[in-house]
């Protein structure tokens, strides 16, 4: 094989559902294998600490759906990374379910699926800590076991060798934990015999799908073709085209550095790559090299809970309130400092948001001549309880409402509440865990079980 | 003098893990990419000035000449999505940068 194909039709899968016009395109060029991720850290610690999803179950169906029935037809593989949003073992066994529901009422014909967890016990971690060090990303400190002991679930971002050990199992499917997006793309290829920089680049570009396309279009389908010597990048949108620059734009997307590229077991170096225009639609891309670390590492994610959370809202038009908005915000603090304590003291936490102002960018926002004619403030408080975090949403919302300013001409109310009510919101989470952690073999953190789907008799599976 | 907004073609914030949020300004042609880097203007201590923040704080700035392309990052205040969070994709940090006057 001088080429391989490889089918990317959604940057997270079952976050909106895939657009299939383009899919099915891509389908048509009979690729090599369908891949997506399903997961990401961008939307938050909750659904890890909490351990549930973020995507609708009907989408992620939809997704899987059309991903296994084109799988199954056209006999090539399936990979699908951080399963369900986190890739926990809820996620997994999730995608495992969905896919056995998906084949048995398509009546698909029989496949082996392969699910490999990536989820990290805390007590296997804090063995773990007596005697590794597991250093910190991003300047923060080395994993202490108190920071584990705060930490409600953790996962481990798997490298390419549980994948490879699946296919090596003979999975057709693969549903797999926390996993690093790029690996998902690269085993087949390194299977395969491609040099391990051009699969690892592939699925650095391919990853988020039609982001490295222009113009911008999310969620449509794009196809990668891996060589020896580079790896071609083809939009199935008709409106689309990969350029030198998209593709090249996209390498920086979502990544601190512009060059270097960590991921499990080494690097990718993008220093010296060279980005052609194929023909008009087309970008094939040179150059890539792999940097072997000497230790193996994997990222470790964690999520702990911090507390309750409560949110509210409330709204100034008066533009003597405005002008006096610090006063405002004051009183409502001290309302709220006077039955609850400091928030030092009283162990919550108030966030006054002040949209017109600094919503958005908060400490970070330069334009200080702030002149708006109208001002909305949400209110966020966490406490230890969900009860105390009403009592102190309300408490703050209602002062801005009955705020006190010299020469206040509004003596029903200097806000306006859309809506008199306090709300319910998720509890608080944080990320506790962002860190590296060196593994002994690429495998020890990653089981595999195998499942085989559609099976007359139930082949047993084997570890 | 033309802003940083009329030069470039991509101007973006984002998330680069839970601890940052990364920002790449993209140019068309190397005459705009070039004008940008030699203007001094997108400097360590000029982009920590902008954005309220100390300079170790903007952890990489690098100018990349194979995109034609300048990109920094900063270190979340939080991490991502903790209580107080404003922008939880880091999507809405870069407009601060389309008003700097590149000479």
């Amino acid at each position: 094989m001088d080429r391989m194909t490889l089918l990317s039709p959604t940057g997270h899968l079952g976050f909106t559902p895939i657009e299939t016009g383009s899919f099915y395109a891509g389908v048509a060029r009979r690729p090599d294998a369908l891949i997506a991720d399903s997961g990401s850290c961008d939307i938050g610690p909750y659904p890890l600490g909490a351990d549930v999803q973020h995507s609708p179950l009907d989408w992620q169906r939809h997704d899987l759906e059309v991903m296994l029935v084109e799988s199954r037809r056209l006999g090539v593989p399936m990979i699908i990374g951080s399963a369900a949003d986190t890739g926990s073992n809820r996620g997994v066994d999730l995608f495992v379910r969905l896919t056995e529901e998906i084949a048995a009422r398509r009546a698909l014909p029989p496949f082996r699926l392969a699910a490999v967890s990536a989820e990290v016990d805390r007590d296997d971690l804090l063995a773990r800590l007596r005697h590794a060090r597991v250093s910190g990303l991003a300047g923060r400190p080395d994993l202490t076991p108190d920071i584990v002991e705060r930490t409600d679930h953790i996962v481990a971002m798997m490298g390419v060798e549980p994948i490879l050990a699946a296919l090596d199992g003979g999975a057709d499917v693969i549903i797999c934990g926390r996993s690093c997006d790029d690996a998902i793309y690269a085993a087949l290829p390194l299977r395969a015999g491609f040099p391990r920089a051009q699969a690892f680049f592939a699925g650095k570009i391919l990853e988020c799908a039609s982001l490295c396309a222009e113009p911008f279009m999310a969620k449509e389908t794009v196809l990668g073709t891996v060589s020896a010597e580079g790896v071609e990048f083809e939009p199935m949108h008709p409106q689309q085209r990969c350029t030198p620059a998209s593709v090249a734009g996209h390498t920086l997307y979502e990544r601190e550095d512009a060059y270097g590229h960590a991921l499990p077991g080494g690097a990718l170096d993008l220093r010296e790559c060279v980005y052609e225009q194929v023909d008009e639609r087309r970008t094939r891309v040179r150059g890539a090299r792999w940097i072997e670390h000497p230790v193996y590492t994997v990222k470790l994610e964690g999520a702990g809970k911090v507390g309750e959370r409560a949110i509210a809202f409330v709204a100034i038009r008066d533009p003597m309130a405005i002008a006096e908005l610090e006063t405002v915000l004051g009183w409502a603090r001290r309302k709220v400092w006077e039955r609850h304590g400091t928030p030092e003291k009283g162990a919550y936490e108030l966030f006054l948001h002040i949209y017109g102002r600094d919503g958005v960018m908060g400490e970070w926002e330069p334009r200080r001549d702030f002149r708006a004619h109208e001002v909305g403030v949400v209110v966020e408080a966490v406490a230890p309880t969900q009860e105390q975090a009403m009592d102190i949403a309300a408490l703050a919302q209602r002062n801005v409402f009955f705020a006190r300013f010299p020469g206040a001409r509004g003596t029903a109310g200097v806000a306006a509440l859309p809506f008199d009510e306090v709300l319910p919101a998720r509890p608080g989470y944080t990320w506790t865990i962002n860190h590296l952690l060196p593994l002994s073999d690429p495998l020890e953190l990653f089981p595999i079980r195998y499942i085989d789907v559609g099976a007359p008799v139930p082949a047993g599976g084997k570890h | 003098m033309p802003r940083l907004v009329d030069l470039a073609t991509t101007i973006r914030s984002k998330n680069a893990g839970v601890d940052h949020i990364t920002f790449d300004v993209i140019f068309p042609d190397p005459s705009a990419y070039r004008r940008a880097v030699e203007s001094g203007v997108l400097t360590r201590e000029r982009l920590a000035r902008l954005f309220n923040v100390a300079p170790e704080e903007v952890t990489h700035l690098v100018a990349v000449d194979s995109v034609g392309a300048i990109k920094f990052t900063l270190r979340r205040g939080r991490p991502s999505g903790s209580p107080g969070e404003r922008d939880v994709f880091g999507s809405q940090q870069y407009p601060p940068l389309f008003d700097l006057e590149i000479p």
